[in-house]
């Protein structure tokens, strides 16, 4: 062998590279099994990476903290009631999710175009909709860890009072804002395909105003019906405004719907953006290939 | 199949925006390319920046549709039935940057495999022993971020490789590595072929040399167009009855144009390369007589002859002779109108 750690051996003894450990050719797994293999394969580096790179517990917990903090400052100097320090929180916390899907979801095609990494997706046997969800999975699974951390932190510091009236629809509502959320992050991560650069201005200018109308630092029902009503597409609107209602003593009366309406609402979310994204992913994908923008953002 | 590879009359045409006024344009990147290439073979296409090859591979492993045309790969279209492409083929490129870098070199390798259905253990099997092979094994568990262009790209060799495609795409897999790295590449590419007589591998290169060393057949490809399709030796034994002469010339200093040499009966081709000092002629001529009347006119002009060199024919002289233009100004060329 060289001692070239930049050169390959010298000599080489075959085979290799020939048909797989066991001399024969290698079995590959198709069907649902390639789809899981893809889902877990891809949900990884998500995972993995918050292990080793720890800036996030500086930047995803202690900075969405500070602006809850200056909102429960706001409360108490007006002298709101007490609950609405805890509706504070918890939207602090959901906002986690929302950068997720904004940044680590929608935008993440792009990013993988710039890397490199897209072309040799789309030209694996695998689908882009279990690469989606690897994506999707692995971001839900970290930005929970960071979503607890700062509730937990959150409640300590601000004294927070829970009274939770059913811990099977606070369940239901979660996982289904989830699983909304999530698929809303994969439709528009098709769109993202066939985007340059303008990705960033696009997640930038949608990340501001879905603080205001999804609700994070006050309840929805402050606006009028018809505002609320189009804010409830994106689903963390109705999952906070359910979850506050499950969690706070004073949450129903400041509901926008009742949370069995807005279970239902959110079932229905789940229903239309999982379908379109898998309709918009194939459609896109087709496209971009037409088109030459799978690797190329020039053109 | 008949053929791993098959392509008839493709073409692609790129639609380039223009600025605020003006309008787009049309970029041909392919024209009219008819390729067949045999299962087993190692196939090159040889070109120049910008002569259409990523094209073509992008085409072929059914990440861009072509504009007119049909591609089949290991006997499937590749427009129509991707799905059956896509299992059954692999690409790397040169100085790709993929993955993440907060993995390990294993961990990559592993996630990639994962995406073709490899299990889990045959997947580790494969990634060491290739792993082993290209001599990175010592570094299976430091992030990818972390190693050196050459590394990488011994990681991204591994990566192609270890799925055991039928159809192997290396797009200017030697870009960017030094001499050393760039050879045991080719080795290891040319070894790899002997011993899975049944895989077929197409190879893009601006490299003559590797084109020269590697390929069984190769594709001279300029300005999206197939120009010539052989085996080396062959379009090299085309050249045999042409001779070919290396001179090194003092400075011209503006006593004389290069263009005049094309004007001189039989002469077929000149390339001129000033270099540090001296100026570098090489002339393809139909016959030796044509020499002294090189000489003659390098004499009137004052220009003292440094180095004379009768050559064997190389690829690069094939592709002179076919473009009537060296690869290096063909390149020049394509920057100046870019």
């Amino acid at each position: 062998m060289s001692n070239d750690p930049n050169s390959f051996p010298q000599v080489l003894t075959p085979p290799y590279g020939t048909k797989g450990p066991l001399g024969e050719r290698l079995h590959k797994n198709t069907g649902w099994r390639l789809y899981l293999q893809t889902v877990v394969a891809r949900a990884y580096p998500r995972i993995i990476g918050q292990q080793r790179e720890k800036s996030w517990l500086f930047f995803d917990i202690l900075l969405p903290l500070l602006s809850v903090c200056a909102y429960v400052f706001v409360y108490q100097a007006i002298g709101a009631p007490e609950d609405y320090i805890g509706f504070v929180v918890i939207g602090g916390a959901m906002i986690a999710f929302w950068m997720n899907v904004l940044w680590s979801m929608s935008s993440q095609l792009y990013w993988e175009k710039e890397q490199g990494n897209l072309a040799l997706f789309i030209m694996t046997p695998t689908t882009m909709m279990a690469i989606l969800l690897g994506m999707a999975l692995g971001g839900l699974l970290a930005t929970t860890l960071r979503a607890l951390a700062i509730i937990l932190l959150g409640s300590l510091f601000f004294h927070v009072q829970y009274a939770v009236t059913s811990f099977a629809q606070l369940f239901a509502v979660f996982i289904l804002t989830m699983v909304s959320l999530y698929g809303l992050g994969m439709m528009s991560a098709s769109l993202y395909l066939l985007l340059s650069r303008e990705a960033w201005h696009i997640s930038n200018l949608a990340q501001e105003p879905i603080y205001l109308l999804s609700g994070f630092y006050f309840p929805i029902k402050s606006f009028s019906f018809w505002i609320s009503a189009t804010a409830s597409i994106i689903p963390l609107t109705l999952g906070l405004d359910a979850m506050r209602q499950l969690v706070f003593e004073s949450g129903p009366s400041l509901g926008f719907l009742s949370v069995r309406v807005e279970i239902i609402l959110l079932i229905i979310l789940s229903i239309v953006f999982l379908f379109a994204a898998r309709r918009m992913l194939a459609h896109m994908e087709k496209l971009a290939i037409r088109e030459g923008r799978l690797t190329e953002n020039r053109r | 199949m008949d053929f791993a590879i098959r392509t008839e009359k493709l073409d692609r045409v790129y639609k380039i925006r223009g600025g605020k006024k003006s309008e787009p344009r049309s970029l041909i990147a392919l024209n009219d390319i008819n390729l067949e290439v045999r299962p087993g073979e190692l196939f090159g296409l040889l070109g120049p920046n910008g002569a259409g090859k990523t094209t073509l591979i992008k085409i072929l492993t059914t990440l861009l549709a072509p504009s007119t045309g049909h591609a089949w790969v290991a006997g499937f279209d590749v427009v129509d039935e991707p799905d059956k492409v896509r299992p059954r083929i692999n690409m790397v490129s040169g100085g790709e940057t993929s993955g993440y870098g907060l993995l390990t070199v294993r961990e990559n390798l592993w996630m990639f495999s994962q995406f073709y259905g490899l299990s889990s253990s045959v997947a580790n099997a494969k990634i060491k022993q290739l792993l082993d092979v290209v001599g990175l094994s010592d570094r299976m568990n430091a992030k990818s971020s972390d190693l050196s262009t050459g590394l990488r790209q011994k990681m991204n060799i591994v990566r192609g490789f270890m799925t055991d495609p039928d159809v192997l795409f290396l797009d200017e897999p030697t870009l960017g590595l030094d001499v050393g790295a760039s050879r045991e590449v080719r080795h290891f590419i040319r070894s790899w072929v002997d011993n899975n007589p049944t895989r077929t591998l197409l190879l893009t290169t601006h490299y003559m040399v590797e084109a020269d060393e590697l390929c069984d057949r190769v594709a001279i490809i300029n300005q999206g167009r197939v120009l010539a399709c052989d085996s080396p030796a062959y379009l090299k034994r085309n050249l045999q009855h042409d001779v070919i002469y290396h001179l090194e010339l003092s400075p011209f200093n503006g006593s004389l144009s290069s263009e005049i040499f094309e004007t001189l009966p039989g002469v077929i081709n000149v390339v001129h390369s000033p270099q540090d000092g001296f100026e570098a002629l090489d002339l393809i001529m139909q016959e030796e007589s044509a020499l002294a009347k090189v000489i003659d006119t390098l004499n009137s002009a004052n220009i003292r002859l440094l180095n004379l060199k009768k050559n064997e024919p190389t690829l690069e002289d094939v592709f002179v002779k076919l473009v009537g233009q060296s690869m290096e100004e063909v390149e020049k060329e394509g920057d100046t109108d870019e």
